[in-house]
């Protein structure tokens, strides 16, 4: 077997990572596919109870580069997919307890038996970013529609064209379609003019998400109330094995105003 | 904006200022050139030109470009010219 290893990152923190990496890894072992999620943020340790999967560490990530135990035995599976493992970070260490060579090797071993390695890249450009990227095969950024979050972007997208790793493919985290409605959020085209990107996924902003992630069980599994980022998560995972999904049509419902609007700019 | 909001003298919407404000910050982001910078840099232009030109120093521009392919520098520095004609000079 020769899996493919897919990083996710952002530059800046706090777009949902995170979120999205326990979601893409939970959405393809639901597609039947072989999956590792590996938290690469060395400290500030996460995956772990978005995925609901925190009891149950006993080695993590630095045990493993260290010796202290093999590959396997970091590897939690989670028993609700039948082929869905973490490899938690280490809590009490820093980024320099990784080398990207580190992690190309432990990538590589995994690569013999998984279909997909996903990676959860730390905020920030610096060591934890590199470590994240230097096994990737593919890199997914996330951003929100927001100037701070597509500004980190832009520059992360830079990055990852100056390692060769690049472009990149963009997931857009947390639109809220009423906004972009009304003019007071940059909309999917605003953000894809400016990276000038292709789009791998759009995910509204949901409720459900946060209940989800306070229940440790990841939206895309949960599906709760037949959320719509639910189903976006599983679209993206589709899209990653490299089949064509249509975009869910986020517009809301309009009311009388906005299609006196429309019809008013369309004339 | 569409035509009610102008009718109310509305602000344009907050999301085309951000596009707006993200376009100009990531010009200077990608080339690496700050906007301190191209002040330096206009300084600079302002002294070598005015050196053998008459110009005026506050109408000179210069600024970062974008296009898909490349970034550039623009500089537009008009001269202090009647008519646009060379000046006869009679004895």
């Amino acid at each position: 077997m020769n899996g493919k290893v897919i990083t996710v990152t952002s530059g800046k923190g706090g777009v949902g990572k995170t979120t999205v990496t326990a979601n893409i890894a939970t959405a393809l072992a639901m597609l039947g596919k072989k999956v590792v999620a590996i938290d690469a943020d060395i400290g500030l340790r996460n995956l772990d109870v978005v995925m609901g999967l925190e009891n149950r560490i006993v080695y993590d990530l630095v045990d493993v580069i260290e010796g202290r135990c093999r590959l396997r035995q970091a590897m939690i599976k989670d028993k609700r997919q039948p082929d869905l493992y973490l490899i938690p970070a280490a809590q009490t260490r820093d980024k320099m307890a990784v080398s990207p060579s580190d992690m190309i090797l432990v990538c590589d071993e995994l690569r013999q038996e998984m279909d997909y390695i996903i990676i959860d890249s730390p905020a920030g450009i610096e060591r934890g970013f590199r470590n994240a990227v230097a096994p990737s095969d593919e890199v997914v950024i996330v951003t929100n529609p927001e100037v701070s979050a597509v500004r980190d972007a832009d520059r992360i997208i830079g990055l990852l064209e100056a390692e060769e790793k690049g472009p990149g493919r963009l997931i857009i985290n947390r639109l809220k379609p009423e906004m972009v409605a009304r003019g007071d959020m940059l909309s999917i085209d605003d953000v894809l003019d400016i990276l000038a990107v292709e789009l791998i996924g759009v995910i509204p902003e949901d409720e459900s998400i946060l209940i989800s992630s306070n229940r440790g069980t990841p939206v895309a599994m949960s599906g709760l109330n037949g959320s719509s980022a639910s189903q976006a998560f599983r679209n993206v995972a589709q899209r990653l094995q490299g089949e064509t999904v249509p975009f869910v049509d986020l517009t809301p419902k309009t009311g009388l105003l906005n299609r006196l609007n429309n019809w008013f700019s369309k004339s | 904006m569409n035509w009610f909001e102008r009718l109310l003298g509305k602000q344009e919407k907050s999301g085309a200022t951000a596009k707006q404000r993200l376009q100009m910050v990531l010009i200077h982001d990608r080339a690496d050139v700050s906007p301190g910078l191209l002040e330096q840099i206009k300084d600079d232009i302002i002294e070598v030109i005015a050196k053998r030109l008459e110009i005026n120093p506050d109408n000179v521009v210069v600024n970062l470009d974008n296009t898909a392919q490349e970034s550039r520098l623009v500089a537009e520095i008009p001269l202090l010219q009647q008519n646009g004609r060379r000046r006869a000079t009679v004895q």
